[in-house]
């Protein structure tokens, strides 16, 4: 048995209730888990168990109702907004399902967003570079397709080097093929910025990437998976 | 809800969802109604009652004043082609002496013929009856000046006509269509209480005047298409024996020329404000529906794939700005008749008709809804175009993201200077340069009207201190019912509590040069005048050699002379006389015209010797009980003119009914730099809330969020202060040309306090926008926004 490293991540109890009363959502019930640092986790479970909700409020996108989250022992479940905009500046990088580029910059650009506010990041070009698209860093969103759209958006949330890495659905609006691609990007940053990653996915086959994978269901984690071996994206089953 | 078809239900939810856009956009249409409304309305009813009142009490086309010509005369005057009717009558001027009161009131005394109503300028008894030619002390009084002094039937009243004292009686009271405006002599804004109009019997104001079996006017009322000058011309050949200064028509009768500008003003403020707020509107509905039915594109397309018809889509959102220009109308008609009924109070105060109501005619609002609609349904069809045009499988598919790599601004990167946030500002503004730019005029607008408002507050300051202060620096001005040797002037000179004294000497002339002619008042000052000074427009005294006249601009312009011209100048009373004399000056005066020359060498001209007319007065104003007493029992004098009290009377008159019309405008103004300003910050941030919430997870501080939204209209705003205030300059010159007239013309002066107040109202608004918006920001749900596909 190897040491287990320090955690990134680590919640206990995690609760968020949207509403109150009779309409009152429990998206989560009480969630317990440890994510250790410089792990790739794949996030699996029907539509509505929790997993976005889970996943904004590791990024500091939301706060939860109850309960406590840690980020390396850092307690933020009480955290203001402005300590949250803080956390999100300097460790976290994020990319959606809808790629959210600002269509008035290019691509380059769009990660210059990211470089001019974050402590130390990378050269945008070597983000792109990274995403495999440093030929086309002067491309306005409009003249991209999706999938080279959502590698700007990887491109930017890497290029900070973020201390983790939230994907939510980051494949759901595009083809197999394409979606490999993506994948292999986030791969490639994860092993190249050490960040920890948390992809969210609808797709049982990406789990297999994965370094672990959490099993949600009606807001709670139910079955949790080590893979022994994490194997390359251009070789899961779709 | 039940009832109502689904589309229709979308459509209230919608109109709630843009609550208050729609309600700045139904402001903004309100403002062009109402102020449309008001003056359209304003004008009909002035001009409408004016006509029917000058109708029903036949008031005169011509005026003829001579100093005496026999009765027997009427006749010749009653054969001039194209004279419909002629009344003869004396007229004269008083001073009247009313308890409370310690100036002396104006009077003039008009005569009535005996036994019949005038055939000419008839009057209007509001009270009690006309005098009894048996009963000379009989009088009948101007309605303004009976309620200033609540004079009634049976009160009585001294007053000095030529020189001497008599009683009088008031037996009734009238108004009559020659004196709506109503003013002393010296005066520019009624003071009811200083103003009397006296209508006497003939035969009594003709033994008090030595009138008798004479007249000293006459007035014309013309046939339909006769020709005024062909009669003037006539008539000042036939009277030019009895000593006539020069017929002439209403357009120097003194009260229909006051009210014929306060019209003019009317009508050129109507053609310019309502159509700037109507188009401010079109584009506002323009820009708003564009948004609407760029967030709605897939329900387009889903309610066209359903089968409803392009015309159904269509109709749908011109409703829904149906609504919108519905309430504006609504809205707008209420204040334009709230602020007619307003108006027309305060024009009642000015402007004295037996009757005066602010009705704006059907036609009226026709012509407001009509405006509306094609101001509102314009802006809409334009932008609903695109609605209709979307093909329901292009509008399922979600707009592809805007293309800003054509936009001019996109070179802009190349700039590493700028930073991302900027560029995203900067290429926002290229992208859309259309809107952009209409933004900016928008805002332009609304400064360009409150420049151009705010600027009659400083070019009547102007006016008033050039006027009253720079020019004619004296308290009051006495006249003698004669010309009288220079004694007289010492005697006037020593009145108690006069503290300088300066004579002046009055000759009514004709001025000729080529075909021009014009009738004027010729004054005679001293050298070196301190009292009545000769400025330039800089305010500067203007020396002019002696012999020559000087004349202020404008009648040099009606003239068409210039400095060192020859001008013909021929008297007509007393000794008649044609003299050929240069202009050695022209002069600035805002208010009325002047002809000046040097009392001397007038007298030389004039070969009557060292004579005076009257003197200017400055006067120690705590002795003004004893100096009034005094002037009004001197036999020698026929008339006093309050000049101080002009000048505070006038204030006042700024002070309060101008006052409050400019706040009125100025508020409109505000209203659409409002419009303008909080429409396009709302859009643009429900155009944007997406990347904005992208930026705040990008770990974006809220403060450097909101400068993205909120650089572009504040770079708009900013670009807009300059346009504006260039507009606002322009348009102040066009009103000061429009608005001039022959009893005062506007100084074109804007002073920088105008410029930073219209700034200042306009950023404000863009602050108080920003801050609304910024609130917004502040609460964005981030998680939200992001979930969901554009
Ligand atoms: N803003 C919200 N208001 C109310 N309910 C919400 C909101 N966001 C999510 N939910 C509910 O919370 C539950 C979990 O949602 P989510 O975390 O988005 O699920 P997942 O991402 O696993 O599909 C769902 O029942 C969803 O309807
Ligand atoms: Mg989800």
């Amino acid at each position: 048995m190897s040491s287990s490293p320090q955690s990134c991540f680590e919640t206990r109890g995690l609760t968020k209730v949207y509403g109150e009363g009779d309409a009152a959502v429990h998206a989560l019930r009480g969630v317990d888990l440890q994510i250790p640092e410089g792990e790739l986790v794949v996030l699996l479970g029907p539509s509505g168990s929790g997993k976005s909700t889970l996943l904004n409020i590791l990024g500091g996108l939301d706060s939860a109702s109850g309960g406590s989250f840690r980020f390396r022992g850092e307690e933020l479940s009480e955290a203001n907004t402005s300590r949250l905009t803080h956390y999100r500046r300097n460790h976290v990088g994020f990319v959606f399902q809808f790629y959210n580029l600002m269509p008035s910059l290019t691509a380059e650009e769009n990660v210059d967003l990211v470089t001019e506010i974050a402590p130390d990041p990378m050269p945008s070009l070597e983000a792109l570079d990274l995403v495999g698209l440093a030929e086309r860093s002067h491309h306005f969103p409009a003249q991209l397709s999706g999938g080279e759209q959502q590698r700007v958006a990887i491109a930017r949330a890497i290029a900070k080097r973020p201390d983790v890495l939230l994907c939510d659905e980051p494949t759901g609006a595009l083809d197999s093929a394409t979606g490999i691609r993506v994948l292999r990007a986030l791969l490639d940053a994860n092993e190249r910025t050490g960040s920890t990653t948390v992809i969210i996915t609808h797709n049982a086959g990406v789990a297999d990437m994965a370094d672990r994978v959490l099993f949600f269901r009606d807001g709670d984690l139910h079955e949790e998976r080590r893979n022994a071996q994490r194997v390359p994206p251009e070789s899961l089953t779709w | 809800m039940v009832g109502l078809k689904v589309l229709d239900r979308k459509l209230l939810r919608n109109l709630r969802g843009m609550a208050g856009q729609g309600l700045a956009i139904a402001l903004v249409i309100a403002g062009g109604i109402s102020l449309f409304l008001l003056m359209a309305g304003m004008t009909g009813s002035l001009s409408e009652t004016r006509r029917t009142y000058y109708e029903r009490y036949a008031f005169a086309d011509i005026w003829a004043p001579v100093v005496r010509a026999p009765e027997s005369l009427r006749a010749d005057i009653r054969a001039i082609d194209g004279v419909r009717a002629l009344e003869t009558r004396v007229r004269d001027a008083a001073l009247l002496d009313m308890p409370g009161m310690i100036e002396p009131a104006t009077a003039e005394v008009i005569s009535l013929p005996d036994h019949r109503a005038p055939r000419v300028n008839d009057v209007h008894l509001s009270e009690g009856r006309l005098p009894d030619p048996g009963h000379r002390s009989e009088v009948v009084v101007l309605d303004a000046f009976a309620r200033a002094h609540s004079l009634a039937p049976g009160d009585e009243i001294s007053a000095t006509l030529r020189g001497r004292r008599v009683e009088l009686e008031v037996v009734g009271v009238a108004l009559s269509p020659e004196h709506v405006y109503a003013i002393a002599p010296g005066q520019l804004v009624p003071d009811d209480r200083l103003f009397a109009v006296l209508w006497m019997s003939r035969d009594a104001l003709a033994h008090a005047t030595d009138q008798d079996g004479a007249f000293n006017e006459a007035v014309i009322r013309l046939m339909p298409g006769a020709s005024e000058d062909a009669v003037i011309d006539t008539l000042d050949r036939l009277l030019a024996p009895y000593g006539a200064p020069g017929a002439y028509g209403r357009d120097l009768q003194f009260s229909d020329v006051f009210l014929s500008s306060e019209l003019n003003q009317l009508v050129t403020m109507s053609r310019i404000l309502p159509p700037i707020f109507l188009f401010v509107a079109a584009f506002l509905v323009n820009v708003v529906i564009s948004r609407i039915i760029a967030v709605e594109r897939e329900q387009i397309g889903l309610l066209k794939a359903f089968g409803y018809s392009d015309l159904d889509v269509l109709t749908h959102y011109l409703k829904l700005v149906g609504v919108i220009g519905l309430v504006g109308l609504l809205l707008g008609s209420g204040l334009g008749i709230a602020l007619g009924r307003w108006m027309a109070a305060q024009y009642a105060q000015y402007f004295h008709f037996p009757f005066l109501i602010f009705r704006a005619d059907p036609t009226t609002f026709l012509l407001g809804a009509l405006i509306t609609l094609i101001a509102v349904l314009g802006g809409a069809a334009m932008a609903a175009r695109s609605a209709f045009r979307l093909r329901p499988a292009v509008a399922m598919v979600p707009a592809p993201p805007a293309d800003y790599s054509r936009a001019i601004g996109a070179s802009i990167s190349k700039l590493r200077l700028i930073d991302p946030q900027s560029r995203m500002v900067l290429r926002q503004l290229f992208r859309f340069p259309w809107r952009g730019g209409l933004t900016l005029l928008g805002v332009a607008a609304s400064i360009m009207l409150l420049v151009s408002t705010l600027f009659f507050l400083d070019s009547m300051q102007v006016m008033i201190d050039t006027h009253f202060y720079q020019a004619n620096r004296y308290d009051v001005a006495v006249s003698l019912v004669e010309p009288r040797e220079r004694r007289a002037f010492h005697e006037l000179a020593r009145v108690p509590g006069a503290l300088t004294a300066e004579p002046y000497r009055h000759v009514p002339v004709r001025l000729r040069h080529g075909p021009r002619e014009e009738t004027i008042a010729l004054i005679g000052v001293p050298r070196d005048a301190m009292l009545s000074r000769t400025l330039n427009a800089e305010n500067e005294p203007v020396e002019a050699p002696p012999g020559g006249l000087v004349l202020s601009a404008d009648l040099a312009a009606d003239l068409d002379v210039e400095l060192g011209e020859q001008v013909e100048v021929e008297t007509t009373q007393g000794r008649r006389m044609v003299r050929q004399l240069p202009v050695s000056a022209i002069i600035t005066s805002y208010i009325g015209s002047v002809a000046q020359m040097e009392l001397r060498a007038l007298n030389r001209l004039l070969e009557e010797g060292a004579v005076v007319s009257g003197a200017y007065l400055v006067v120690d104003p705590a002795q003004n009980l004893a100096l009034f007493e005094e002037l009004k029992a001197a036999p020698g004098v026929a008339g006093v003119a309050l000049h101080s009290l002009a000048a505070e009377n006038f204030k006042a008159i700024l002070d309060q009914s101008l006052g409050w019309s400019i706040f009125v405008y100025v508020l409109f103004s505000g209203m659409i730099a409002l419009g303008v300003i909080y429409n396009s910050v709302r859009i643009t941030f429900a155009e944007r809330a997406r990347e904005l919430a992208s930026l705040r997870v990008l770990g974006f501080k809220r403060g450097e969020v909101a400068y993205v939204l909120l650089g572009e209209i504040a770079l708009l705003t900013l670009l807009a202060l300059p346009v504006g205030c260039l507009g606002g300059i322009g348009l102040a010159f066009y009103l000061s040309e429009a608005m001039a007239s022959d009893v005062y013309r506007l100084p074109f002066v804007i002073h920088i306090s105008t410029f930073a107040a219209a700034i200042g109202v306009v950023v404000v608004i863009a602050i108080g926008s920003g801050l609304i918006v910024r609130r917004q920001i502040d609460r964005l749900n981030l998680v939200e926004v992001l979930k969901t596909r554009e």
